[in-house]
């Protein structure tokens, strides 16, 4: 009994705890990110953002979500109930489970699973189901546009994605997502001779794919300049509209997510996770989680800066750069890494 | 947060027990989650009528059902997805093992993305791609 409890339950216990502490900060980050995303944009239009609820605003997310939960969950007579409320569930929970395998630090994940990139990826293709469910489900016609365009959308970018990631693991030779960030502490600056720095990571030898990625990822989201799906003047809120009250916050929550999620995976596959810029004091006394949120807060103002100035493209244009630009130069990429580390013997 | 101590009996079970955690951190996110969406429905004021129940179209009445006709080329797309998905999926192996496979692994996997790709010069010659 007591063999069963420490092998079982005690584990099990622990890896609850993980969790739980995992989400709330998770979702303690997103709150300030969505508040970062309003002051940013707002400033860049020279307005002042979120600035009642709180000093600076800075409450702002928290009475967001008490204003949903209080307000009437509308379901319209013409939906499937079930279905219809099934979509914003498989939405957030899918986006908050990919985040079971990131590695926050050193063997901070709180699964260190070892197909852990293959889990996320797989996580990510099935986000489109929850978009294509409230589609369908609303049983209405700018939801069910809005669900085909966004479907179509991320698909297209999710092709890129995959490639992009072969590339990376072609550097590094194995699913590990902590693999994949301790491959990154040897790399051009310490074959120059340099110590570890940021030179190390994979952003400099596959500089192009960093920039396919970025792209992808914010296409893959629904994010500006790529937010069709729902853009305000043609299809008024996409899969949203009949959404009231926390189904909607849910299908917000579930977006804001994936795209921290996709600032986390540019950092684990980019920017060297939780690797200190250079590998020296005062860099070094910094614990690798700062490292790790402060990368995820730049990538994640990168994204806010492109929301901020760059208009939408139209649906043709995203296509096409999806298609006959993305893909064919992700796929030379592939190969041409490839070649390269075989002529090199670089393969590890 | 480390090693787990998860079953030790035999490396099947190790592997399953190290998705044990991915399960408990899918429930407590499927428990925030279904408490969020259970919420309004105890908590907030509800009075709902036909009009605020109808579905949204501008202003007018739904003209018609909703599940209509779409354009083909949306169907296009997911298949040419799906033939693009399954062959990053054949390239993640290759891409792992790359380094123990030696010339001939190499060249296997340059024919196949070979044949991929005069597919896939076809689809964009035959206009599959086009949007407008």
């Amino acid at each position: 009994m007591e063999a069963f409890l420490t092998t079982y339950v005690v584990p099990a216990v622990l890896v609850l705890l993980q969790s739980v502490l995992l989400l709330v900060v998770l979702l303690v980050l997103i709150a300030y990110l969505l508040y970062a995303d309003r002051k940013v944009w707002a400033a860049v239009q020279l307005r002042r953002g979120p600035n009642v609820v709180g000093p600076w605003g800075l409450l702002q997310s928290f009475a967001d979500l008490l204003k949903f939960v209080v307000k009437e969950p509308v379901i319209p007579a013409g939906a499937n109930k079930g279905i219809f409320l099934l979509a914003p569930l498989v939405a957030a929970v899918l986006a908050l489970s990919a985040w079971a395998v990131i590695p926050v630090s050193d063997g901070w994940a709180v699964a260190n699973i070892n197909v852990g990139i293959l889990y996320v990826f797989a996580i990510a293709s099935l986000e489109v189901y929850g978009v294509i469910m409230a589609g369908w489900a609303s049983n209405s016609k700018y939801p069910f546009l809005g669900a085909l365009r966004s479907a179509a959308q991320m698909v297209s970018y999710e092709v890129s994605i995959g490639f992009v990631i072969i590339t990376v693991l072609l550097c590094v030779g194995s699913l590990n997502l902590t693999d994949i960030v301790l491959a990154q502490e040897n790399g051009i600056g310490t074959r120059l001779g340099l110590p570890n720095t940021l030179l190390d990571w994979h952003w400099l030898p596959l500089f192009p794919m960093f920039v396919v990625f970025f792209i992808s990822a914010l296409a893959e989201t629904n994010r500006p300049p790529f937010d069709l799906v729902e853009a305000e003047s043609e299809l008024v809120a996409g899969h949203m509209i009949e959404y009231s009250s926390t189904p909607f916050l849910l299908f917000f929550l579930g977006e804001y997510v994936a795209i921290v999620l996709m600032c986390a995976l540019t950092t684990i596959l980019f920017l060297g996770g939780w690797l200190p810029p250079f590998n020296f004091a005062p860099f070094t006394w910094v614990p690798g989680v700062i490292w790790f949120v402060l990368k995820v807060c730049l990538v994640f103002f990168m994204i806010a800066m492109v929301k901020a100035f760059v208009p939408r493209y139209r649906y043709d244009q995203l296509m096409r750069l999806g298609w006959k630009v993305f893909l064919p130069l992700s796929l030379v990429m592939v190969v041409v890494t490839a070649f390269f580390l075989k002529l090199t013997g670089m393969v590890g | 947060m480390g090693e787990l101590a998860f079953g030790q009996s035999g490396a099947m079970d190790a592997l399953l027990y190290s998705y044990m955690p991915v399960v408990i951190f899918m429930g407590v996110a499927l428990l925030i989650g279904v408490a969020l969406i259970v919420t309004p429905f105890i908590v907030a004021y509800r009075n709902p009528d036909p009009e605020k129940l109808s579905a949204y179209e501008c202003g007018f009445n739904a003209f018609d059902d909703a599940r209509m006709k779409f354009d083909v080329r949306f169907y296009l797309v997911s298949i040419l997805f799906i033939i693009f998905d399954l062959e990053v999926a054949f390239l993640f192996p290759w891409a792992v093992s790359f380094g123990a496979i030696g010339w001939v692994g190499f060249w296997s996997m340059m024919a196949f993305l070979g044949v991929l790709t005069i597919g896939f010069i076809y689809e964009w010659k035959k206009g599959a791609l086009e949007w407008d």
